[in-house]
């Protein structure tokens, strides 16, 4: 138990299983239930199946021409999970875990949500398996992403709306996991590659195949492996999704961007690693956002994804390694970003998925044309459509 | 001051159970611990729980969310739960006063830091619900270096095996949640209680203390047929809540009288 490196679930010093007792049941047996499909083929066939009738996998490769040539720079290519049913990258992990749901004989799915992505997911995958879904969300996020909550409600989702805290995706997690502890019998269906040991690593499992896909696609397209791989990183799902299959090769360097918000200032930002120092948050040990007293402190983004006080504990790892760089973008920049790539591109990002996007835009001039970047589209921006025309002044 | 343990013993002897009110630090103003504990204690309280506030109190229902907004708004870190335990103490309060809050504070706190200030001020035991025996080595061994008794959790989900894994490396008393949930008052005690109790007992020589939904004497009668002691926290919080400032102490007291005699 003193070696942490020895034990399962640990990303270096980091991760590990901060749970109340009563949880602790249900968590060894879903770490037994991971266990026993992840090398059971039939699972991952119906999951393969499943991937390409409902999902709509693989997602696209787009070279971002126009993009490229504003930036003058590297070759910008985009991996389209803003073309996988639902609008993100989210449904991937969705899929995988509501099929190990259903394999463990649930039928009751508590989840939590940000941006609302999440939840939407999870909502359609209990459509499709038929399981009743509860979906837990800050009543500030419900505010800011009312389209995604009629998509939940339309699938036969309830949606509850969490006025504790924060009233953003730190406190829909606090609910989800109250909801957990009190229905120990209810799959908690985690939505990044965060909390106790074993969603770190099962929800990276699920998202790898992001990397997976764009590995042979970028070959296919560019003749060669990506220098740079971009992702935004909330919880960190879409990120660790992407970067995974990449990470054995030492020459593609590998940014995570976190939400800048307004300042680097406690209370203002998302940015674990520039503002943040190391705890326990909601599972597990890794950077979270906290003052000295280690109260976790508010957060601001505008892209209710990325508003997140920790973040998921294989990053603190790569972080710490300096295998991935961790910078930020800010609102406006993020902003400029979801702009750009709809004028010149045709494709409108999620707000989180926009902060990889002017990252991308940031570095792309300081490299050469012969290079190439691979950025994570973990989403569509239809969700954000309201709350951008707020910012941009204009009435819909 | 009484360990928890010299407690727990005399309590035996005199055949009856613990009474363990839980008082969050700096609820509902800063000061109001000082105010309460001593009347408290005179009015049959066996050990006290104190309750250390934090932003995301996961085990939790809305009462003592509610009232840890209210305790961090008031000003209370750590820090400042050491120093009352120590008033508490210089005022007289001898029955063992266990600390109950999430790891976070405490870890940056720093766990070594704590221990030694916590055991200088008189803190008898720490809990802390996120804190799970997996991850409780590091600090469970400074606690137990300044002679702190960490107090392990059981759960009616708990299997066999792990009760045995438990109490195998628990001190003081063991937690016995009283239900399948987060904190808070409840009409109705779990009916499947007592064969809960009867399931740790039989691993176990520590004393079985419940918590979790206790509020009433009918309660807390319940609960001395099957365990050692009772734990009452959401429910004291309720009186504060209705109760007007100056005549706080005297509901509270009122109230521990009420139930005293069932256990
Ligand atoms: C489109 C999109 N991208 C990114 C994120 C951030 O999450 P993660 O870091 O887990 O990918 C979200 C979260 O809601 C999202 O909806």
């Amino acid at each position: 138990m003193t070696n942490h490196t020895e034990r399962p679930g640990m990303f270096g010093p980091y991760g590990g299983s901060y749970i109340p007792e009563t949880l602790a049941p249900s968590v060894a047996h879903l770490i037994a239930a991971y266990a026993a499909v992840k090398d059971d083929k039939s699972f991952w066939d119906e999951l393969a199946a499943l991937q390409a009738s409902f999902i709509g996998r693989p997602t696209a490769l787009t070279h971002a021409k126009r993009l490229t040539a504003q930036c003058g720079g590297a070759q910008i290519y985009l991996k389209r999970e803003d073309l996988a049913h639902t609008g993100a990258h989210k449904i991937n992990n969705a899929l995988g875990q509501g099929l190990l749901a259903k394999r463990m004989g649930k039928k009751r799915i508590i989840a939590e949500t940000g941006a609302g992505q999440h939840g939407v997911a999870t909502a359609s995958v209990c459509a499709l398996l038929g399981m009743e879904c509860v979906v837990y969300m800050g009543v500030d996020d419900i505010e800011r992403q009312k389209p995604n909550v009629f998509r939940m409600r339309l699938m036969g989702a309830e949606v509850r709306g969490v006025t504790s805290g924060s009233r953003t995706l730190k406190d829909a997690i606090n609910e989800a996991m109250r909801d957990w502890v009190s229905n120990p019998d209810s799959y908690y269906l985690l939505g990044s590659a965060l909390g106790p040991h074993p969603y770190p690593t099962m929800v990276r499992d699920f998202q790898s195949i992001i990397g997976c896909e764009a590995h042979y696609q970028i070959i296919a397209a560019a003749g060669r492996l990506p220098d740079l791989i971009i992702a935004c990183v909330g919880g960190g799902s879409n990120s660790i999704g992407m970067f995974h299959s990449f990470l054995e090769y030492p020459g593609i360097k590998m940014r995570g961007v976190e939400a800048g918000g307004r300042s680097i200032t406690l209370g203002n930002h998302a940015a674990r690693f520039e503002g943040g120092s190391k705890g326990v948050l909601q599972g597990s040990y890794t950077y979270i956002l906290q003052n000295s007293d280690g109260q976790i402190s508010s957060t601001h983004s505008i892209s209710a994804g990325l508003d997140y006080a920790a973040i998921g504990p294989e990053h603190a790892m790569l972080h710490d390694q300096g295998r991935v760089s961790y910078v930020s973008i800010d609102d406006e920049q993020a902003l400029d970003g979801f702009q750009a790539l709809s004028k010149l591109e045709g494709i409108i990002p999620a707000l989180e998925s926009a902060h990889a996007i002017a990252d991308a835009m940031r570095v792309a001039p300081t490299m050469a044309p012969d290079q190439i970047i691979l950025v994570n589209l973990s989403g569509r921006g239809d969700k954000d459509i309201f709350s951008v025309a707020d910012v941009l002044g204009v009435s819909l | 001051m009484r360990t928890i343990q010299q407690t727990f013993a005399r309590l035996k002897s005199e055949q009856r159970g613990a009474l363990m009110p839980y008082l969050m630090v700096g609820y509902p103003e800063l000061h109001s611990l000082e105010e309460y504990a001593l009347a408290l204690q005179d009015a049959g309280a066996d050990l006290f729980e104190i309750g250390v506030p934090f932003s995301d109190p996961l085990a939790d229902g809305a009462t003592i969310q509610r009232a840890s907004e209210v305790a961090l708004q008031n000003g209370v870190n750590v820090g400042f739960a050491i120093a009352s335990v120590a008033t508490l103490r210089k005022q007289g309060v001898h029955v063992p006063l266990v600390m109950m809050g999430y790891y976070n504070p405490f870890l940056q706190y720093g766990l070594a830091r704590f221990a030694q200030d916590a055991a200088a001020a008189g803190v008898s035991g720490v809990i802390v619900p996120d804190l799970p025996p997996e991850e409780a080595g590091p600090f469970q061994q400074v606690l137990k270096l300044q002679g702190i008794d960490f107090i392990m959790f059981l759960a009616p989900t708990t299997p066999d095996a792990r009760i045995k894994q438990i109490v195998s490396v628990a001190s003081g008393f063991v937690y016995c949640v009283s239900l399948t949930g987060v904190t808070g008052a409840r009409s109705e005690l779990w009916d499947g209680l007592a064969g809960f109790i009867q399931r740790a007992r039989s691993f176990t020589d520590l004393p079985l203390v419940v918590g979790f939904g206790i509020s009433t004497p009918n309660h807390v009668r319940t609960v001395a047929q099957c365990a050692d002691g009772a734990i009452v926290a959401s429910a004291l919080i309720n009186i504060i809540d209705k109760t007007p400032a100056g005549e706080r102490t005297t509901k509270l007291v009122e109230y521990m009288q009420s139930l005293r005699p069932n256990i």
